[in-house]
């Protein structure tokens, strides 16, 4: 059959880099892991893609009536509700994804102990799944647009948007695949994870623009936040404030750090994985 | 030809920590850092283990429970990685440690084939064009479009074993999986590993059940104690292996609970002695009386693996067990018929009289058979073909 086959070597655990040839070559384990997330996902639910819907659009209409009526937080131009509705969108997506990535191992450890395959299939296959969510509430998003008062920057568009999700990708698979090496060695760390989430949603400019914050030094202390340059690059076709080079540039630096570290933490305790889990 | 495998100096080192968790938490590991360091001691899982395996060979991997077979199982399917040694494989792998891994309750029978085939190693085109085969071989054809949690279980092990059977490898890894599903459904899964093995695929199978080992494989590697204690032919290890376990063929067993009754089996022990196809079975009993009774007649009852009763032996009833004070032993000799390689329990009975029961011990010790008690014979035993093998010839040729 197979004569071509190259021979497997197996030894102890001593290589710190990924081996990218053999996660290429199980590429369909990686396409079936993903349709499996999206096809249980929707099949569990009542409401199904209805819910992906629901769920931005509620919390844009309650951030709306608080923040935007009662407190008149100050948007620079863009209409309250769309300011926030961007800011949802990518923040759901990155929020879902990192915690669906984080308990990931967790929950295929029966099949980590069972068989093997290059295990960073799991959290990034997980993160994918998200990526249907993320076009729904974009659809929504896109059709929004047309009625809310805003002038949109097609050019901008073009050239921002697809940079603020391959961003939201990175930060997003840099801390999934962290988090799911760390939850596999301690299982109590999916409460921090919740609630750490929790904060972060207010410490990103999802809700109120970073202009409202008066200390400079805070705003570079946020700007460490990889869903930073994601979500003001989002809003740059629909805004015409400036951009702020310095926070823009922490914040990509944050996010590729992230997906460094994430990564190569992973790859450290790969390998234990299954005596672990 | 070079090896297909080869397994070079393999060991396996565990930390035990001292402190018996599941799992570590973030909790204990921050609570961790002011305290003392937790007390680890190292547990050597496998030591120094080397063998080769010829393409196409068959072997089987024999040892105790916690002897380190699943561990190298482990290494050999790259689950876990060795601590020390080196293996080269020459071909592609798969391994069976589980039947479904990977399978969702609530996907179809149908998604359910094409994510575990998946997961075991196959691409989607081989899927896809064996996939009838797969479904006629499993039987669920009418299922196919029902989610995994309306199924039996008995349906979800048969659709699982239709993909493993699948696979085309050529090195295939196996591990007790064939100890589950019904005899019919053995005996299949058997048939298929040995047309797998016949077509010059590489099987390493994992077992207790020397029978489906002798069956299955001419080669063996015997492991004890994280060591490779000893390979050869299946028939000699597997031959050394119950030697080794518990003296020979012996099993024993106590009473925990006497009763009321007025006599009642204080322990059995039995010792399985002779070769196929001639098996004497030696069974002493242990009888303590606690009140009078009448002269007692005792009976064994042997039944196999599945729970089928195979035969009664009743001792020619002279001399009947008197009444005694003290604890007396019995012990009988019961001529086997050629029964086929299985596990065999034995039940004792004693009474006063056939159809009053004074005390019944059921199922309390077991022995095995290896051996088929036909020599030579390739097609595999199984249940649904009958439990004794008598000596047969045509004699008009």
């Amino acid at each position: 059959m197979s004569q071509s086959h190259p021979d497997t070597v197996i030894e102890p655990a001593s290589r710190l880099s990924f081996n990218f040839r053999e996660l290429w070559s199980y590429r369909e384990l990686f396409y079936f892991f993903t349709w499996r997330d999206i096809k249980v996902k929707y099949k569990q639910t009542v409401l199904g893609i209805f819910w992906v819907m629901l769920q931005p659009l509620l919390m844009m209409i309650i951030f709306t009536f608080f923040f935007g009526r009662m407190l008149g937080v100050n948007t620079g131009g863009i209409p309250y509700s769309v300011f926030a509705f961007s800011g949802l969108l990518l923040w759901n997506f990155f929020s879902t994804s990192v915690t669906n990535a984080g308990n990931s191992m967790v929950l295929n450890a029966p099949i980590i102990k069972k068989i093997y395959f290059p295990r960073l299939i799991i959290p990034l296959s997980s993160v994918l799944a998200s990526l249907v969510d993320l076009a729904v509430a974009l659809i929504l998003f896109i059709i929004y647009l047309f009625f809310a008062p805003v002038s949109i920057n097609i050019l901008e568009l073009v050239f921002f948007w697809p940079l603020a999700f391959a961003l939201s990708l990175v930060g997003a698979v840099g801390l999934g695949c962290w988090l799911s090496a760390l939850m596999i060695k301690y299982r109590d760390f999916r409460f921090v994870v919740s609630f750490v989430m929790q904060v972060a949603f207010f410490l990103t400019p999802i809700v109120y623009p970073v202009s409202r914050i008066d200390l400079s030094f805070l705003r570079y202390v946020l700007a460490l936040n990889p869903m930073y340059a994601a979500i003001t690059f989002f809003r740059v076709p629909l805004s015409t404030d400036p951009l702020d080079p310095v926070l823009i540039t922490i914040s990509i630096c944050a996010s590729i750090v992230s997906l460094l570290l994430g990564l190569g933490y992973f790859r450290k305790t790969e390998l234990f994985f299954a005596d672990l889990a | 030809m070079k090896p297909i495998l080869e397994v070079q100096n393999i060991s396996k080192k565990f930390l035990i920590q001292h402190q018996q968790l599941p799992y570590l938490s973030f909790r204990d590991k921050l609570s961790g850092l002011f305290s003392a360091k937790e007390a680890t001691e190292e547990f050597w899982a496998l030591r120094d283990i080397s063998f080769d395996v010829q393409p196409g060979e068959s072997i089987g991997i024999i040892g105790r429970n916690g002897a380190g077979k699943s561990t190298l199982l482990k290494i050999l399917s790259r689950i876990t990685p060795p601590t020390t040694g080196r293996i080269t494989v020459r071909g592609r792998i798969a391994s069976l440690l589980e039947v479904g891994t990977g399978f969702h309750q609530e996907l179809t029978g149908r998604e359910n084939i094409f994510m575990n085939g998946s997961i075991l190693g196959m691409k989607h085109a081989e899927i896809k064009a064996k996939f009838d085969e797969i479904v006629d071989f499993s039987g669920t054809e009418k299922f196919l479009d029902t989610p995994l949690k309306h199924y039996s279980s008995g349906m979800q092990l048969r659709l699982a074993f239709a993909v493993a059977a699948h696979l085309e490898p050529e090195i295939l890894i196996i591990d007790e999986v064939l100890a589950v599903g019904d005899a019919e459904f053995q005996k299949k899964c058997i048939g298929k590993m040995e047309t797998v093995n016949k077509s010059g695929k590489t099987i390493l199978f994992v077992s207790h059940n020397m029978a489906a080992v002798s069956n299955l494989c001419r080669r063996a590697i015997l492991i004890e104690k994280g060591g490779l204690k000893k390979q050869g032919t299946v028939s000699e290890i597997i031959h050394d292996y119950q030697a080794a376990s518990l003296g020979g063929n012996t099993a024993q067993w106590t009473t925990s609970a006497p009763g009321k009754s007025a006599a009642y089996i204080s322990q059995v022990a039995l010792h399985l002695q002779g070769t196929q196809p001639s098996h004497t079975l030696s069974v002493k009993i242990g009888i303590a009386s606690q009140s009078r009774h009448k002269d007692l007649f005792v009976a064994y009852d042997i039944s196999n693996s599945i729970g089928v009763p195979v035969l009664q032996a009743i001792p020619k009833q002279q001399p009947f067990i008197k009444f005694s004070e003290t604890e007396q032993i019995i012990e009988t000799e019961i001529e086997l018929p050629p029964l086929i390689p299985d596990q065999y329990k034995v039940s004792v009975w004693i009474g006063e009289h056939n159809t009053e029961t004074m005390c019944w011990e059921k199922e309390i010790v077991a022995f095995e058979i290896s051996e088929s008690p036909a020599k030579g014979r390739s097609f595999p035993h199984s249940h649904s073909n009958g439990f004794i093998v008598p000596n047969s010839r045509i004699v008009n040729a």
